[in-house]
């Protein structure tokens, strides 16, 4: 290769599409490092703080692409702090110096301000895709900018942020002019929705593919706007509360036949189920289907419209299905790969729930099922046995069994041997997360087992450190691991200091890591910022007050070229 | 204080009215899973909700507090239920029934001590089991469907003796 003149190598790495591959190619020799950096266009970068955004963009001048996670993966579950950090503007403001070809930005988990977003939208003339997840920090305000100032916006899609809402004018801030919107989510607004602005928008937009509205928009609006986009195909429908006896109902029943390219259903945030009969036409030709979001539709509505969707590949939805409506699943979805079920009450165990009946069926029925995501109340371990036979290809195992610690409730033996045999019959799973009695002896077998697990999500479990060293010490694969709620200790920190490096990051809480622990931990391991966060404000004064001896509320320890963060808050101590 | 005491007042629990269920003691994170496993076997019903759990993002976890909350408004139709001769009323939550049977057999259970007849006799004991609905008449309970008569029924009254006869006899 080192014959080849660069135009040729480089040509060769426009087929490396993969970050991991890049990221190898480039450790070959400096040649191919220099070619590789100057082609990269798309560049993820897992955690924020693991690298400074002006190092990366001197590396790759050329991105037009740039992915960022901020907080980590618990702070969806309110474990951590509201201003911890994870902060997008130094990534948005180097982006604006260094790389001005910019022309997608996906950010997750990340705290995002209006000026952030006013910057951005001046900042890159070509700018075409923002896809905000999980994010925090900006309002409508934000998005008028965006809407303002990004002439050529293809994309944009806010998922399940926190957005403040200083009212509906940020619609009308896209000029007539703009006409090339592809895909625009806005289901996680809260406020008010313009309706005419929406339409009128809709309407000068004849690419748009992608639609998902808020649940302020009303089926009067949603009407106007199916009336001009019958290519629709991912459609979030909106409140989609409408009394049967009214023409807005008849309109909507006879606006879903005209879509023919229909293909990812969701919303429903208020639907009742004769709202739902309307998209029957569509549920024949459906791949994605979302009703997790609809409590008033109950176990049979459910099943009626299931019997339906003989293409699903992926359905989510809420326990109120109950094991007969994932029996219909199992019979009807033969095409189905993810599946997600929500609970509809975590107040206690409800009358309609799934349990293990439910999971037994939906593994038997569908054999192309590789990623689930489960709540119920019990399961055994004879069932879990059944489906790591029935299906040997999932990848994502996350399984929420919602009394924590609760056992088999057959045997009243710990669920050990069922997740052993996901483990172990699942060769290639990546995602895993556990729940129900555990003891150390799950650890030996995921640890034994799981060579391509990549994240692992544990909650009270365990019996000893003899659990985490279990799976610090097998797993090589392992990015992310996330322990709350478990017995282990410093013994079980200290051990494998080195994977540590190999990881993207570890987050304990509740557990029994001592302050000396981590300040070992840090001393040994100069490159892994161990932060500490304290929200106890009694023991502010860390320094010279906390013995070593002192457990640990929060840990988070991840690897990093960048040193210690200098946008802390004062809750955060970094050893 | 006053602001704890409105707090107990709207939080939610699956105890029975009036009682105070036991809070679920939350996970030490120092004892083993034996412990914490017995621990999780003797959950009473009512359950203190431990941080981050559920793992449901708070999107999630918002929309089953506000549903729940509006189900408490619109589900649990409780109404009063007088004897005469009982020197004090109960409440029943008619949404707990299932039907007329289940009714009267709850309300045989309740009333018993105050020597109400059997759930099919209380015609030949001379008691009648009436309620006054939205109009504001008093009605034989068991003549109109159960779906209609829990949506129209504001309170029940066991009436004896004379009163009774007229309205006991069934068509």
């Amino acid at each position: 290769m080192t014959y080849f003149p660069e135009e040729v190598v480089e040509h060769i790495f426009d087929f490396v599409g993969s970050h991991r591959d890049r990221n190898t190619v480039s450790t070959v020799c400096k040649a191919w490092y220099q070619v590789e950096r100057l082609s990269r266009r798309t560049v993820f970068v897992g955690n924020c703080y693991a690298i400074g955004p002006e190092r990366v963009m001197a590396r790759f001048p050329g991105i037009n692409s740039l992915s960022v996670k901020g907080k980590p993966h618990f702070a969806d579950f309110n474990l951590v702090p509201y201003d911890w950090g994870g902060f997008a503007l130094p990534w948005i403001v180097a982006a604006a110096r260094l790389c001005p070809g910019l022309e997608e930005l996906r950010l997750k988990r990340m705290v995002v301000t209006d000026d952030g977003l006013e910057l951005l939208a001046r900042s890159f003339p070509n700018f075409k895709s923002l896809v905000l997840i999980s994010c925090e920090g900006f309002s409508t305000d934000g998005l008028a900018a965006i809407a303002t100032y990004c002439r050529g916006l293809r994309e944009l899609d806010l998922q399940e942020n926190e957005v403040e809402d200083h009212g509906c004018q940020w619609l009308s801030f896209f000029p007539d002019s703009c006409t090339s919107l592809v895909s625009l989510n806005f289901g996680c607004l809260k406020g008010e929705v313009n309706g005419g602005a929406l339409e009128r928008l809709v309407a000068r937009c004849p690419n748009l593919r992608s639609l998902k509205l808020s649940p302020a928009v009303s089926v009067e609006s949603l009407n106007k706007i199916l009336a001009r986009a019958s290519h629709l195909v991912d459609l979030g429908t909106g409140s989609f509360a409408v009394d049967h006896r009214t023409d807005v109902y008849h309109t909507l029943m006879n606006s879903f036949p005209k879509f023919k390219s229909l293909r990812n259903l969701s919303g429903f945030w208020d639907a009742s189920p004769c709202c739902l009969r309307a998209v029957y036409p569509v549920c024949t030709s459906l791949t994605v289907l979302n009703l997790s979001y609809a409590p008033a539709i109950q176990g049979d509505d459910l099943i009626k419209i299931i019997c339906l969707c003989f293409k699903l590949q992926k359905l989510w939805v809420l326990d109120s299905i109950g094991d007969k409506g994932l029996a219909v699943v199992a019979s009807t979805c033969k095409e189905l790969q993810e599946l997600r079920v929500f609970p509809c009450d975590i107040y206690g165990a409800g009358t309609t729930s799934v349990t293990e009946e439910g999971l037994l069926a939906v593994s038997s029925g569908c054999p192309k099922l590789n990623s689930l995501l489960y709540f119920c109340y019990q399961m055994t371990n004879a069932a879990l046995i059944t489906v790591a036979k029935n299906c040997p290809h999932f990848t994502r195992f996350r399984l929420c069994i919602l009394d924590p610690g609760k056992p088999d409730p057959v045997t009243n033996q710990p669920l050990d041997e069922g997740f052993g045999a996901i483990v172990r019959s699942c060769k290639n799973i990546r995602r895993l997360s556990l729940s129900g009695r555990l003891t150390d002896q799950v650890f030996l077998y995921i640890g034994m087992y799981a060579e391509r697990l990549e994240m692992l999500s544990i909650a009270f479990a365990g019996d000893s450190d003899k659990g985490m060293i279990y799976v610090l010490n097998g797993c090589k694969n392992l990015r992310k691991l996330e322990i709350r709620d478990c017995p282990f200790g410093d013994i079980a920190l200290l051990k494998n200091v080195a994977k540590y490096e190999t990881m993207r990051s570890l987050w304990m809480s509740s557990c029994d890591v001592t302050l000396g622990g981590c300040k070992a931990l840090a001393a040994k391991m100069p490159r892994l910022n161990v932060e500490i966060i304290n929200e106890n404000e009694e023991t502010y004064e860390f320094e010279e007050n906390l013995s070593d001896r002192h457990k640990l509320e929060k840990i988070y320890v991840y690897r990093t070229v960048a040193g210690p963060r200098n946008d802390a808050p004062d809750f955060v101590w970094t050893l | 204080m006053e602001d704890l005491d409105n707090l107990k007042a709207t939080e939610l629990t699956l105890g029975l009215p009036g009682t105070d269920a036991p809070e679920k003691p939350s996970p030490a994170s120092t004892t083993g899973a034996n412990k914490r496993a017995n621990e999780e076997c003797c959950l009473p019903v009512a359950k203190k909700q431990v941080v981050g759990w559920p793992p449901l993002r708070s999107y999630r976890m918002n929309s089953i507090r506000i549903r729940k909350m509006d189900a408490e408004d619109n589900t649990g139709i409780y109404v009063k239920v007088g004897m005469d001769g009982a020197p004090y009323l109960r409440k029943v939550d008619l949404r707990v029934y299932t039907g007329y049977k289940e009714l009267m057999e709850a309300l045989n259970d309740m009333f018993k001590c105050f020597s109400l007849g059997g759930a099919e006799g209380h015609e030949e004991s001379g008691y009648a089991i009436t309620y006054e609905d939205k109009d504001g008449d008093w009605m034989l309970v068991g003549d109109v469907p159960w779906e209609m008569f829990i949506s129209s029924c504001k309170r029940m009254r066991i009436m004896k003796g004379s009163e009774a006869r007229g309205l006991s006899s069934s068509t």
